[in-house]
């Protein structure tokens, strides 16, 4: 703030606030007597010809607790930043040196020291293990809904573009080690694109038909084998047979998985345009011992695959 | 509606003389006024047994409450961290703070009430201000003596044997108020923990705060500001007159039997005196906790303690009157010698009948919704992320989180199915979804229609329903399940 605004504003916000301090306490001096009628101890004021205004004054404890409150508020000034002149280069921050920032990071700081003794013994255990563990699943599902849900949704299936993690179906090598390390650092998934050395629109056309007759989906057998020849452009991340490379994050083209929509249309769309799709990190918002039980949570997903009702 | 008299007005002159007087009698007075000292003298009669029946019914449940135990918890619990308030059998959410409204306007009704039909009756015997108030005021009865002791060890210079009593007077009050403090904060950490950290004095900073806080006030209100509280802070004493009307039974004194009043003795015949019954020995005004004079008419301070009609009916008594001179009655009764029963009738006036009934249709509301309350709740939360996608063989799936709340200390089991579109199934299947006691556990639910339901049905939302059934585990189980509705998005 002290970047945009003149700090000669400071110095009137705390002067304003110092004088409206004293001038309540002189107002409750100066206006703390009142004429009466000796007579009757009215104030002398009458309406509607008998209505009088009497003399009631207020408990004296009652004008104290008033004093107090500005007693209350001068101990608030010095204390915390209530009083923004600039001393030298600094703005006054009072005594306490108190700010929001560092009150959160307190708390930050106060709630990992507590979460400690909770994640300790689940720190030495394999994701086998800890997936055996109803408490640990407990936190790990709480931890996956409020931090990974929005995509991935609730039950871990994701959709078009938000990878299913329940299908044990992995980008890279989906072990517990790799989960983590996707969590804590996030993940680009780069397909760049392909159409200038595929060829021309129709080449790009019997490509697309080639990947879906590589799952066995529906496809025009000829336009697949045109595109055939075409595909080893792709197959250098892809692989010659089409089953992707989890050591580049190249996915397997030969499953029924389609991340980013079936169909020929999608897939042109793909080698057209290619597809820059990321994944946060997450490292920040979790700490290392979360990120282990989390990554063990989503593991399980894909262990304990459950099956469509009739 | 009575006007309450303004203070402290005798038998003012008319204006005119008033103004006549001129601006030579003016003076200038403070705006502030010390508070002078009440010294109220202890009384004792039916009314007064009534009020220490409150002290003793109210204060054994404040203070004994948190102790109850139930189900091998604290009976009383309200439990802020975890969100859970345990009252005996009940464990309520904060979901259930509609019962919260419920008593408070169980609450309101019932004061509403007991006012219009008999004044200030809470004021003057259950309310905490006047609980404590009593509790502390015999303290000091008991180690300064009475009325006249206590005025005058006030006027006497101060002496070992003041500074004892005092100082005794004073550590009796804060440690009434520190167990005070200790029993409320109790009823929100269990006590029988709160009671093992007291051994150490280690509490948590919260902690400390309150005992500290809930004892000082009541330290402070009890034996410090007594009747200031009733005067100038507390609204309700303020309200109560919108709620009195001419045959709301009030303290009140019978000036016409009463004057002229006069001292006499007791052999006396008063006709022949040409006096009323009042012998003017000014107990009513020295046994007055709030130190008005009944006599003046009814007045905004007094609390409706009754305090006044005791001590007169003594002397009565003793004067072999009869007793009422000061008596609870209303001001239609005095002004047209109602007798008992038809103050009687004219109690069931349609104020009092409209607060009554409006009082039981909430108490039986309140009372069935506690009795049918569901032994589990259901929350149905749509993702958001994804409105809805496209699975295997063009099924349209969406998902859902279905919150499930155990409000019972027992394990409960559930299953979960979904209904609206037709073959709309879950991946849940026939799985049974168990829920620990008072805990609430998130279930992801995805649910998915035949991509020929989700064409027939067309592109947008369509309303489903979750049908979750507890399962019957005991035999005091009854079958019970709850139904709750939500959308299902087919995409366009």
């Amino acid at each position: 703030m002290s970047d945009f605004v003149h700090s000669g504003w400071g110095w009137f916000v705390a002067i304003a606030t110092v004088v409206s301090l004293v001038f309540c306490l002189v107002l409750l001096i100066i206006a703390s007597r009142r004429k009466v009628m000796a007579a009757d101890n009215s104030t002398g004021h009458v309406w509607d010809e008998d209505l009088k205004e009497m003399n009631n004054p207020l408990p004296r404890w009652w004008m104290w607790l008033f004093v107090i409150t500005v007693v209350f508020a001068a101990v608030y000034l010095a204390l915390y930043p209530g009083l923004p002149f600039n001393t030298g280069t600094e703005r006054f921050g009072g005594t306490l040196r108190w700010t929001s920032v560092g009150q959160f990071e307190a708390e930050q700081e106060k709630a990992r020291a507590a979460l400690v003794p909770v994640y300790a013994k689940y720190a030495e255990m394999t994701a086998e293990q800890l997936a055996q563990e109803p408490v640990a699943m407990g936190i790990g599902q709480r931890l996956y809904l409020n931090n990974c849900a929005q995509c991935h949704g609730s039950d871990g299936k994701g959709s078009t573009g938000f990878p299913n993690l329940a299908d044990g179906d992995w980008l890279g090598t989906g072990t517990h080690d790799y989960v983590k390390t996707v969590i804590v650092e996030g993940r680009m998934g780069v397909m760049p694109p392909m159409a200038a050395a595929v060829g021309s629109g129709e080449d790009v056309k019997n490509v697309a038909q080639y990947v879906l007759s590589l799952s066995g989906s529906a496809h025009d057998s000829v336009a697949a084998q045109l595109g055939k020849e075409k595909f080893a452009v792709c197959a250098a991340c892809h692989g010659a047979d089409g089953k992707g490379n989890p050591a580049l994050g190249a996915p397997n083209l030969t499953d029924k998985i389609w991340l980013h929509g079936w169909g020929e249309q999608a897939i042109v769309n793909m080698i057209t345009q290619g597809k820059n799709n990321a994944m946060p990190a997450q490292g920040r918002l979790l700490t290392p011992e979360q990120v282990h039980v989390l990554a063990a949570y989503v593991l399980s997903l894909s262990q304990t695959t459950r099956v469509a009702g009739n | 509606m009575p006007r309450p008299e303004t203070t402290p007005s005798a038998k003012a002159p008319a204006p005119a003389a008033a103004a006549s007087a001129g601006v030579a009698s003016e003076t200038v007075v403070s705006m502030y006024q010390a508070q002078k000292k009440i010294y109220a003298r202890a009384v004792s009669g039916w009314f007064a047994g009534w009020r220490w029946a409150l002290v003793w019914a109210t204060q054994l449940v404040f203070y004994g409450l948190p102790w109850l135990e139930w189900n091998s918890r604290q009976a009383v619990l309200f439990d802020l961290g975890a969100r859970r308030f345990y009252i005996f059998g009940l464990v309520l959410y904060p979901q259930d703070f509609i019962y919260l409204t419920g008593l408070l306007i169980v609450a309101a009704y019932s004061l509403f009430l007991f006012t219009a039909v008999a004044g200030r009756l809470w004021c003057g015997y259950a309310c905490p201000q006047t609980v404590y108030t009593e509790i502390f005021m015999w303290v000091e009865r008991k180690l300064e003596g009475d009325r006249a002791q206590r005025m005058r060890l006030d006027a006497s210079p101060w002496g070992a044997n003041k500074l004892a009593r005092k100082g005794g007077k004073q550590l009796v009050w804060i440690a009434i108020g520190l167990w005070t403090g200790f029993t409320f904060v109790g009823y929100f950490t269990p006590i029988r923990d709160l009671a093992v950290a007291a051994s150490t004095l280690g509490f948590g900073p919260w902690e400390w705060f309150w005992i500290c806080f809930y004892g000082f006030a009541t330290y402070g209100n009890a034996g410090w500001m007594r009747e200031q509280v009733c005067k100038y802070m507390c609204p309700y004493a303020r309200f109560q007159s919108a709620m009195f009307d001419k045959d709301t039974l009030i303290i009140t004194y019978d000036a016409e039997r009463g004057e002229p009043r006069g001292p006499r003795g007791k052999k006396a015949d008063p006709k022949a005196a040409k006096l009323g019954h009042c012998v003017d020995c000014n107990l009513c005004v020295q046994v007055c906790p709030t130190g008005i004079d009944i006599r003046k008419g009814l007045q905004y301070e007094c609390i409706g303690c009754a305090a006044c009609i005791d001590v007169c009916n003594g002397v009565m008594e003793r004067m072999d009157y009869p007793q009422g001179l000061i008596r609870y009655d209303t001001q239609n009764g005095m002004a047209q010698h109602l007798n008992r029963s038809q103050l009687l009738r004219r109690a069931l006036r349609p104020r009092v009948l409209v607060y009554a009934s409006v009082l039981v249709l909430i108490l039986g509301a309140l009372g069935t919704s506690l009795a049918l309350r569901s032994p589990f709740k259901v929350d149905v939360v749509r993702d958001r992320g994804a409105l809805a996608r496209l699975v295997e063989d063009g099924w349209v799936e969406n998902v859902y989180r279905l919150q499930l709340m155990n409000t019972t200390e027992r394990v409960q089991r559930y299953r979960i199915r979904a209904g609206g579109l037709d073959g709309l199934r879950t991946d849940l299947g026939d799985t049974v979804i168990a829920v620990d006691p008072a805990q609430a556990r998130w279930v992801p639910v995805a649910a998915r229609v035949a991509p020929e339901v989700a064409a027939a049905a067309g592109r947008g939302s369509h309303p489903i329903e979750f049908t979750v059934e507890r399962l019957v585990d005991t035999p005091a189980d009854a079958p019970k399940s709850l139904v709750e509705h939500s959308t299902f998005v087919v995409p366009r």
